[in-house]
């Protein structure tokens, strides 16, 4: 049944993987339905639509959020950050140490692992597991991801990216 | 930033409206206000000597992130990392924590117990509400349908106690089944919030008054008295009210004993 928000539209101009992006958006389409089925995105996944599996995380202005639950039209003059635009390159650790099983919650793994990797500062918050509690596994039993983030994080440093 | 309209719902980190999202027709049908589209102006943190103002756009992880937060008002980060998990922090909002009015609220009891008081403005005027004072019933508030909070301003004080305690079922991301906030200053004295224990998160002014007097508390059930003066518990699907009542006065006795503060741990 089509509701009256169906026919309408509105305007954003956002970043999207660097690019970007503007268009008209149905006010009821959320963040990871315009990634997914308007932009051809299909790495954030939808898990629970309710906030707790972390499934579908994105980075909103640097920061891992939940894009199912962010409107798209919220995103107007965000820069939004999915998974296809990580370097595969920085992800090697997570699949050495048996961060991914059955894959679901992997992209969502993968960006709020890479969002502490680039932001060590971040720890000072929260321990890896807690910062990862955001990102639920059913595969895991999140010793592989803990491992995985925390070498990918003493690669990190011994890059020099660490200040 | 204001609205004549109150048929708008105003929408901040989306973390409460937007849950079940695609299936909640009768929420898809309402026209909203985005105010997160406010966030570079309104997100700021503003200190000055005598208070520090939370902007309606501040984040839990705008607060973590601050050292001065961080340093004077511990209890409030406390609370902060409990709120769901960072995906949450980084989107919900204090305000939208106050306005969705949950009595398992875990930013409203904190905020409560540093005094917090709610700058709420329409088209109309403006006005401040203590929040000890802005909730009237379950999910019902003082703050008018045309109203937005535009602001939380949070006194500065020398706190001697303050900490934040939740009983939940998992670690993270778990509803709060009893949570307790509680500050001391010299100053203004006790603040005792209970959270997820009536139909609203309440001052406790019979458990305030007895930590201010000169009686002994040695046992959990030297609490009870003033804790059933206060407050009658809930009973629902996540716990009992003979549970809560039990267990709040468990949390806030040992929580006291561990800073000892207070509690009498001789035998005496
Ligand atoms: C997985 C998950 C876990 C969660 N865990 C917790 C938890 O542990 N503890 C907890 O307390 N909460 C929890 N929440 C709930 C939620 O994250 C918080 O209540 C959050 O603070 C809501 O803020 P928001 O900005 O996202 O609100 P929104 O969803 O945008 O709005 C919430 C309500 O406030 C109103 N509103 C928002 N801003 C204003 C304003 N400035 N003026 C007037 N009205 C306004 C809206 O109209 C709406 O009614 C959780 C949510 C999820 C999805
Ligand atoms: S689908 Fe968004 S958190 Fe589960
Ligand atoms: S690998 Fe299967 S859910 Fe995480």
């Amino acid at each position: 049944m089509p509701d009256a928000h169906e026919t309408n539209t509105i305007p954003i101009d956002c970043t999207i993987n660097g690019e970007r992006v503007a268009m008209d958006v149905n006010p009821s389409w959320r963040l990871l339905d315009l990634l997914r089925d308007h932009l051809g995105l299909t790495g954030a996944k939808e898990g629970c639509g309710e906030g707790e599996c972390g499934a579908c995380t994105v980075r909103i202005d640097g920061l891992p959020a939940n894009s199912c639950l962010v409107l798209a039209a919220q995103a107007h003059g965000c820069n939004v950050e999915t998974v296809e635009s990580l370097d595969p390159e920085s992800l090697g650790h997570l699949h050495e140490c048996g961060t991914t099983q059955c894959g679901a919650c992997t992209p969502g793994v993968v960006i709020t692992a890479d969002w502490i990797r680039n932001n060590p500062d971040s720890l000072e918050h929260g321990s890896i597991r807690s910062l990862m509690a955001g990102n639920l596994c059913r595969c895991t039993g999140y010793d592989g991801i803990i491992d995985g983030v925390r070498a990918s994080i003493d690669a990190g440093a011994s890059k020099g990216n660490r200040s | 930033m204001l609205t004549e309209e109150p048929a708008l719902t105003p929408i901040a980190g989306g973390t409460d409206l937007l849950v079940h999202w695609p299936g909640n027709l009768e929420a898809r049908k309402r026209d909203y206000l985005d105010l997160s589209r406010l966030r570079e102006s309104q997100s700021g943190i503003v200190w000055e000597d005598d208070r520090v103002t939370l902007g309606p756009l501040t984040t839990y992880w705008d607060a973590i992130t601050d050292d001065r937060f961080k340093k004077e008002f511990p209890i409030l980060i406390v609370a902060a990392r409990q709120v769901g998990a960072v995906q949450i922090q980084t989107r919900g909002t204090w305000a939208g924590n106050i306005c969705n009015g949950s009595p398992v609220a875990d930013g409203v009891p904190a905020l409560m117990a540093v005094d917090a008081q709610v700058e709420l403005r329409s088209a109309k005027g403006s006005e401040t509400i203590p929040l000890d004072r802005f909730y009237t019933g379950y999910k019902q508030s003082r703050m008018q349908s045309d109203q937005l909070v535009t602001g939380i301003t949070i006194p500065r004080r020398q706190f001697t106690t303050q900490f934040f305690e939740k009983v939940g079922s998992r670690k993270a991301q778990a509803i709060t089944k009893v949570g307790v906030a509680v500050t001391h200053s010299d100053e203004t004295g006790w603040r005792v919030v209970s959270n997820a224990m009536a139909a609203v998160i309440m001052r406790c002014g019979e458990i305030e008054a007895l930590l201010s007097s000169d009686a002994k508390i040695r046992k959990p059930e030297d609490l009870l008295g003033a804790v059933d003066a206060d407050m009658t518990p809930i009973d629902d699907l996540r716990s009992t009210a003979a549970y809560r009542r039990t267990v709040f006065a468990r949390i806030l006795f040992h929580a006291l004993r561990e800073r000892n503060v207070r509690v009498s741990t001789d035998a005496g």
